[in-house]
């Protein structure tokens, strides 16, 4: 159990790249704290520093209030689980997980009782005397994991350990990791490429960009009050729509029509001091079949109508899909998320828009469907640097 | 490897052993194919090394000497008694055996050590690699005349620096350390080359995750990397027995076999064709053939080293 600290620390690989910079970040003992964030914005590198892997260029790094930059890996008492599981294919499962156990000259008997108990919690006692390479992708994970909990370190470090799985074993290893850290209650920093790992198992979530932290706190926090753009567009799934909008007097005016700004965001805007040219955000889940409402629940929003260019059901809700006129929003944070996850929707030209209706609802693909927005629930940001000027802590 | 564990419900089996099963038509029709295919090779094989093999032991069997041409007869195995009640011989096989262990081991340990500089090396490692290669490219021979030029007394510039008074190469223990020196010189860098190949097979993240288990340097080394390429260590070390059991060209310059520094293949080189005794010599170079079988015979069985190609134990 420990508190870990992170007090402006960067990292700069020989070759000049600068991977991480300035990351101030304070874990909790015993927290479950989740780095997310594109490929390449230093997710992996900030682990590794934390682990002792990689040394860190400046800053400095406190386990328990005592600096532990110029620390050995092995003498930081730190666990780590890695993407490939990185277990030693010449040793049995016992045998690896008792390699830390070994390597600390724990007598046998300790040994026995800490594998055998850690094998109980992962389901691997009748695979002990096997080796990894005779073990299922699932089965080697929670060796690797087996292998980080014998030894009750003060930390454990997670880099996408569940990425190798199918996405099936995914979901049941997500719930146990989650388990087996409530249990343990050892503080924990786990990376990850994916959104629903990253809402469901932190305490806190932080996002990183470009070797920058973007925004740090909990799942819902990040959700509903994203501090930029990019961190808007990358939490959430489906993720938010982006539309260019214009702010005039007190209204807005975009593709989804002209409606005023009620008062909590005019009061927002007001201290922000936004221009008038905006970037105008909203949740899938904001949208409604407006025929399923009566008029005083319309009257906290705006109603648009457009054709359905595709209807997914999903049993509980339905997923319409449409085409606006006008510009797409555009902005640099918007091109990287769209290049992160590996859609360029530039086929279309207009504005994509996804929006969550309810299982009644009667929209047919193809057909006209006339859609409520709720107006108090858009973000609005500053197409230049991303600034989320809705955004109230 | 047995295992009596039994997996559960759902996990994939490991897969049985091959049943010998009845071969069914069509795999029949493979195998045959399969053998008209490697024929042509097989023949060449069959001629290039059963012709010369067989022929040696049919020359081994008999007695015959070219000086004597008149004499030769079939004698069955009496030119082995010849050879194995041989003081000449025994102490022969004694130096091969003594050169191929020493040897062999400094440069298992010294070609370690390379190919784990060349292995780390960041900057110019394409140039470190080409220098540390470099003896190993150099002709035996030359490099043989090289040390014994060094090493002569009064002129070379090893003898001056080590041992001015003394003719090194003309007394035992030394100039067998001599030929050891100059054979582990030669091919360390071959060594490090095959073991390289064998570090390229641990994974950076295998290393990692043992630094981060607690493990010092040499624990990782010694716990991690070297079972995990204990395949390329045999294969190397497979290798290099075998061949530093055959040395010939190092001590024909260094001593010519003088001081009883004579390997197998010299003082058979000396009968066969120094004293023309072709009987005589063919039982030598056929029981080098069966030490050097032996050799290779306990090296795959015994330490199971995966024969070079089969890919059953180095694959995880
Ligand atoms: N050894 C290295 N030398 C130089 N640059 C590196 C090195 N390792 C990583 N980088 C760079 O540092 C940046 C951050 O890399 P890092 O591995 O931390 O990304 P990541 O967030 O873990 O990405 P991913 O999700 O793809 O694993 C990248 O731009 C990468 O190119
Ligand atoms: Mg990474």
């Amino acid at each position: 159990m420990a508190e870990i600290v992170l007090d402006k620390v960067s990292k700069q690989y020989p070759d000049g790249a600068l991977a991480v910079s300035d990351v101030d970040l304070t874990i909790a003992d015993g927290e479950f704290i989740i780095l997310v964030g594109p490929s390449g914005c230093g997710k992996s590198t900030t682990l590794n520093m934390i682990a002792g892997l990689e040394d860190i260029t400046s800053g400095e790094l406190r386990i328990d209030g005592e600096r532990v930059n110029e620390r050995a890996p092995k003498d930081r008492d730190i666990a780590m689980v890695f993407q490939s599981y990185a277990l030693y294919p010449h040793m049995t499962v016992r045998e690896n997980m008792a390699f830390p156990l070994r390597l600390a000259k724990v007598d046998d008997k300790t040994v026995r009782a800490k594998v055998d108990e850690a094998a109980r919690i992962l389901d691997l006692t009748q695979h002990l005397d096997r080796r990894p390479s005779n073990l299922s992708g699932g089965q080697r994970q929670r060796v690797a994991m087996g292998r980080a909990i014998v030894r009750d370190p003060k930390a454990f470090l997670m880099d996408e350990p569940l990425s190798n799985l199918d996405a099936k074993l995914r979901v049941q290893m997500r719930t146990s990791v989650a388990k087996i850290q409530k249990k343990l209650g050892t503080t924990t920093v786990y990376v990850t490429h994916d959104q629903t790992e990253a809402m469901t198992l932190g305490d806190r979530v932080v996002v990183m960009r470009g070797g920058l932290v973007q925004q740090i706190g909990s799942p819902q926090f990040l959700y509903e009050q994203p501090v930029n753009l990019f961190v808007a567009g990358f939490i959430g799934s489906p993720s938010m729509n982006f539309v260019p909008a214009r702010l005039e007097n007190s209204s807005v005016s975009s593709p989804l029509g002209n409606f005023p700004l009620t008062d909590r965001i005019r009061t927002l805007l007001e201290d922000a001091d936004a221009p008038r040219e905006v970037i105008m955000g909203l949740r899938p889940e904001h949208f409604e079949d407006a025929t399923l409402l009566d008029d005083t629940a319309m009257s906290g929003g705006a109603t648009f109508e457009s054709t359905v260019d595709v209807l997914e059901s999903m049993g509980s809700d339905k997923f319409a899909y449409f085409t606006l006129e006008g510009e797409m929003a555009t902005s640099a944070e918007l091109e990287e998320l769209a290049a992160d996850a590996g859609a360029s929707d530039l086929s279309a030209d207009g504005t994509q828009i996804i929006t969550r209706l309810s299982a009644s609802s009667q929209a047919k693909e193809g057909h006209p469907a006339r859609i409520w927005f709720d107006t108090d629930k858009i973000h609005l940001f500053d197409p230049h640097n991303g600034r989320n000027f809705t955004y109230a802590d | 490897m047995s295992q009596t564990v039994v997996p559960p419900p759902g996990s994939t089996q490991p897969a049985d052993p091959p049943r010998r099963q009845k071969v069914s038509e069509g795999k029949r029709a493979e195998r045959k194919l399969a053998w008209l295919l490697c024929a042509p090779a097989a023949l060449v094989m069959v001629a290039v090394t059963g012709y010369p093999i067989a022929y040696s032991i049919w020359l081994s069997l008999q007695r015959y000497d070219l000086r004597f041409p008149d004499q030769r007869e079939f004698i069955g195995f009496d030119n082995y008694i010849t050879v194995l009640s041989n003081g000449y011989w025994w102490n022969a096989f004694w130096v091969t055996s003594l050169i191929t262990v020493i040897s062999v081991v400094i440069e298992l340990v010294l070609g370690m050590a390379l190919a784990l500089i060349m292995h780390r090396t960041l900057v110019a490692r394409g140039l470190v690699r080409t220098v540390a290669l470099i003896p190993y490219g150099i002709v035996t021979v030359v490099a043989a005349f090289s040390w014994r030029y060094a090493w002569t007394q009064d002129t070379g510039y090893l003898a001056e620096l080590v041992a001015p008074e003394s003719a090194l190469l003309t007394e035992r223990a030394p100039a067998l350390a001599i030929i050891i020196l100059a054979e582990v010189w030669k091919t360390v860098p071959f060594m490090a080359l095959l073991l390289m190949a064998g570090l390229a097979l641990v994974p950076e993240d295998l290393l990692k995750a043992a630094s981060m288990d607690g493990a010092s340097a040499w624990q990782r080394f010694t716990k991690v990397m070297l079972p995990v390429m204990k395949p390329a260590i045999l294969v190397a070390l497979l290798f290099r027995t075998l061949d530093a059991f055959r040395i010939f060209d190092n001590i024909f310059v260094l001593t010519a076999g003088a001081q009883e520094t004579s390997s197998v293949s010299m003082i058979t080189y000396s009968n066969l064709i120094r004293g023309l005794n072709l009987g005589i010599g063919s039982t030598m170079s056929v029981l080098i053939f069966v030490a050097v079988a032996l050799i290779a015979f306990i090296f795959v069985k015994v330490f199971g080293t995966a024969a070079p190609g089969s890919d059953d134990r180095g694959r995880r």
